[in-house]
């Protein structure tokens, strides 16, 4: 069991300000509880490093600037890594580079106004962004969602879901020298906005979903050649599984490498295909069905050694069940309202709400707090990214620098959602 | 010698070094280019001239009119010089390459390598090692972190993979009883057997360590991309950096190049003694050269295309607990060959068989633990996947 840091905001309720020495305390504590970690982890990494270190050989520490202007720290994510040749003693992320405000800027505006911010916190995956903050707002209104468009809505996140694993999974390979397969997916994922493309006119930040329901119904001939897409589509995941799942070298890179356990996972609150991978069958499909989600066919694909290569078995197989999901969707597509009763007006009770999804990198929820104007009084994200980032440190102590770029790979993180 | 050799000898000098880069810009780079795209479903580089051909002319005129940065606090000489050890060893090595057999050329004979030195293997080895400091010099005097680490990696691969590649040409000596390049290759073709088929071991292990030596993929650590930027040549711009990489793709060319000459029969045709095969000395042993060292570099391009990058360690590991205990046993089974039936070639043939047998045998068991793995790991997953 790990210590957990100390909560630096314990001073919010009992006083119900935060004063600047309050603060600064939780500061120290936080700072000394990292400088405690860090030097346990040097002393941990030192003691395999040499049967007598000091003696035969020192430790020889240098600082590496890791980041943010990297080729695959995918975006601008930066680590300061502290490392004895190609041993990462320690590694500390340093996030902020991407910060837009978003949350600030969503009290700025009124709710309809805020789902195109959403596009841009995890850009691989903006369907799944735009369901999150609808659910959320719809929470807080009450509002029913007709049937067709929780269908068509299931379906766009699937596809965003394969769209955003097929993402992970070229440059993921690219991280480990694997040039090819980052060609075959990004194949698929032109095919994938194709379809976003024709639904709503955009290909990345797509702003496809309205408070209520849906911005458009679905043009003619969409679900034929999304389902023909999705009938090929197994035989696409062979064509990659082929270049990497048996692979020696891929599989040298990734068994064992970055190995959490699922205790770990839920002590810090990681989600997504990582707390899969760790043998936890956390799904909020699942979990906590929404849309329509509960009367769907589906598995949530696990795996129980946690590590890197668990993990990627685990988002294959995923995108195997999201081409299902979309399948079993499709058939039940009828024809019908695609917007529910919503006031032209949003002006929700001053209540709060949570609601989250899952993304294809784990839950993503928005926390509403409503004053009964048009504007929310406050948006907190969940970011998943952000959330499992906070696993590099751990993961990473004792890797080689190499592995460093397979474990970054293997959170999937997305820097517009780890800044926001 | 005579005069007319010794101007010949010159001109093929000149010949070499103008002619290489030339290959390596034009067609070696652009093949890679091309057949990469054509493995990863795109198209690659085809606007310059027809169908790209001219694609090397216009990276030349890019990288040498590209301004020459020297990072502010580095070894101002090292980083100047480093390129330079890392193109001309590698020029140098060329030397002793037999490329044909001597061709009438007017009067005079003219054979088409540079020398034929009687230390041959010895003097290649030699040579192409110092490339490395080439490396190693310019990932130090850069004074970049990134460099750095580079440097270090390539210094402790390409040292570590020197000696299996050093042990497996041992096994083949011991079947030429010559160190002259020439004289490998004139061996062959009295032996009516190609070295590969005896040295099928000591093939797999030089061309493993060949691969390893020239940073390509799947060992490609010092320059891996993902990981160190660009390993050693990160602060390298322009000219320099065209010499790094022209060192590089030379070094390619030379690993070819032997592999050709000591286990491929260098400019012979297959199966030179094969009566039914004579029309084949039809063409050009310089063109069954160029095509065997194409298949060579074509294996190049292939691996890059295909695998991942091996992690540190484990190259490490692959080095000294894989190919060197294979190398030495090797040469222990093909001294063994050979003192069975001394003066004859018999042993050898034999060891051919026997190979040949392991290869296939271990092919098939490999196919068949894959099968037995992926049928594993299908029957372990959550759910029949519907088609």
């Amino acid at each position: 069991m790990l210590p957990r840091p100390p909560q630096g905001g314990e001073g919010r309720g009992e006083g119900g300000s935060l004063t600047d020495e309050k603060i600064s305390q939780a500061e120290k504590d936080e700072a000394a509880w990292f400088a405690e970690r860090a030097k346990a982890g040097a002393a941990a990494a030192e003691a395999s490093a040499a049967p007598e270190p000091g003696t035969l050989f020192d430790v020889q520490e240098m600082e590496l600037n890791f980041g943010p202007q990297h080729p695959s720290t995918h975006g601008v994510l930066r680590l300061v890594l502290k490392v004895d040749g190609e041993k990462i003693l320690e590694a500390k992320p340093d996030v902020g580079y991407l910060h837009r405000g978003t949350e600030k800027l969503f009290e700025t505006e009124t709710y309809p106004m805020g789902i195109p911010h959403t596009d841009r916190l995890d850009y691989v995956a903006a369907a799944t962004n735009n369901h999150a903050y609808c659910l959320a707002v719809e929470k807080l209104l009450g509002v029913e969602v007709p049937r067709r468009a929780q269908l068509v809505r299931v379906v766009l996140d699937e596809l965003q879901r394969l769209s955003s694993h097929l993402v992970w999974l070229g440059t993921s390979g690219i991280d480990l020298g694997a040039v090819t397969p980052f060609w075959y997916t990004f194949r698929e994922r032109e095919q994938i906005l194709d379809f976003f493309e024709e639904y709503c006119g955009a290909r990345l930040t797509l702003n496809c979903m309205r408070i209520g329901g849906l911005p458009f119904d679905l043009t003619p001939g969409w679900t034929e050649r999304v389902s023909e897409f999705i009938s090929d589509f197994p035989a696409r995941i062979d064509e990659y599984e082929q270049l990497l799942t048996d692979n020696r070298i891929w599989k040298k890179r990734t068994v064992g490498v970055g190995v959490i356990s699922a205790e770990e996972c839920v002590e810090w609150g990681l989600t997504g295909p990582i707390i899969r991978g760790s043998g936890v069958e956390w799904d909020l499909r699942r979990a906590q069905p929404y849309e329509c989600y509960d009367e769907l066919d589906f598995v949530v694909p696990t795996r129980r050694n946690g590590d890197t290569y668990d993990r990627y078995i685990v988002r294959v197989q995923e995108m195997r069940q999201s081409a299902r999901i979309i399948r079993q969707c499709l058939e039940k597509l009828e024809p019908g309202e695609i917007r529910g009763k919503v006031p032209r007006v949003i002006k929700p009770p001053a209540e709060e709400v949570y609601a989250s999804v899952e993304s294809p990198k784990g839950e993503l929820g928005f926390y509403c707090v409503s004053n009964g104007s048009n504007k929310p009084y406050r948006m907190h994200v969940r970011p998943p990214s952000f959330i499992n980032l906070q696993a590099l440190p751990r993961l990473a102590k004792g890797h080689l620098v190499s592995d460093l770029v397979a474990l970054i790979g293997t959170i999937d993180i997305v820097l517009g959602e780890v800044d926001r | 010698m005579s005069l007319s050799a010794e101007v010949w000898t010159y001109v093929k000098i000149v010949l070499l070094v103008a002619l290489v880069p030339a290959i390596v810009g034009f067609v070696i780079v652009l093949a890679e280019r091309r057949i990469m795209a054509f493995m990863q479903v795109r198209l690659g580089p085809n606007r310059v001239g027809p169908e790209g051909t001219l694609q090397g002319l216009a990276d030349l005129i890019k990288l040498v009119v590209k301004e020459d940065i020297t990072p502010a606090r580095s070894e101002k000489a090292v980083h100047f010089l480093a390129p330079v050890l890392a193109v001309i060893p590698a020029l140098t090595a060329l030397a002793v390459i037999p490329f044909g057999p001597p061709v009438r050329i007017g009067k005079a004979l003219v054979p088409l390598w540079v020398a034929d030195v009687n230390i041959g293997l010895l003097f290649l080895l030699a040579i192409t090692s110092i490339g490395v400091y080439g490396i190693i010099l310019g990932g130090w005097s850069s004074n970049n972190k990134y460099s750095l680490l580079g440097g270090l990696r390539s210094a402790a691969q390409l040292v570590s993979y020197e000696v299996p590649m050093g042990l497996s040409l041992v096994a083949v000596l011991l079947m030429t009883r010559s160190l002259s390049l020439v004289e490998i290759v004139r061996r062959q073709e009295s032996t009516h057997l190609w070295f590969v088929f005896p040295g099928l071991v000591a093939f797999f292990i030089y061309f493993v360590s060949g691969v390893a030596e020239t940073n390509r993929n799947p060992f490609d650590l010092p320059e891996a991309e993902s990981e160190l930027v660009s390993g050693f040549n990160t602060e390298y711009s322009g000219v320099k950096f065209a010499f790094f990489f022209l060192g590089e793709y030379t070094a390619m060319i030379i690993i070819s190049c032997v592999a050709v000459t000591v286990f491929f029969g260098g400019w012979l045709p297959p199966f030179p003694n094969v009566k039914a095969l004579e029309f084949l000395w039809q063409v050009p042993p310089v063109l069954w050269f160029a095509a065997k060292v194409g298949v060579f570099i074509f294996a190049y391009i292939w691996f890059r295309s295909t695998f991942p990058r091996y992690r540190f360690d484990q190259l490490m590991a692959l080095g000294w607990k894989w190919l060197i205990p294979m190398a030495l046993a090797n040469i222990l089974v093909v001294a063994f060959a050979i003192l069975l039936f001394p003066g004859r070639t018999t042993g050898l043939v034999w060891l051919a068989w026997i190979f040949g047998g392991l290869f296939v045998a271990m092919y098939v068991l490999a196919k068949l633990r894959q099968k037995l793995a992926r049928r594993e790991r299908l029957a372990a997953e959550p759910h029949p996947v519907e088609g």
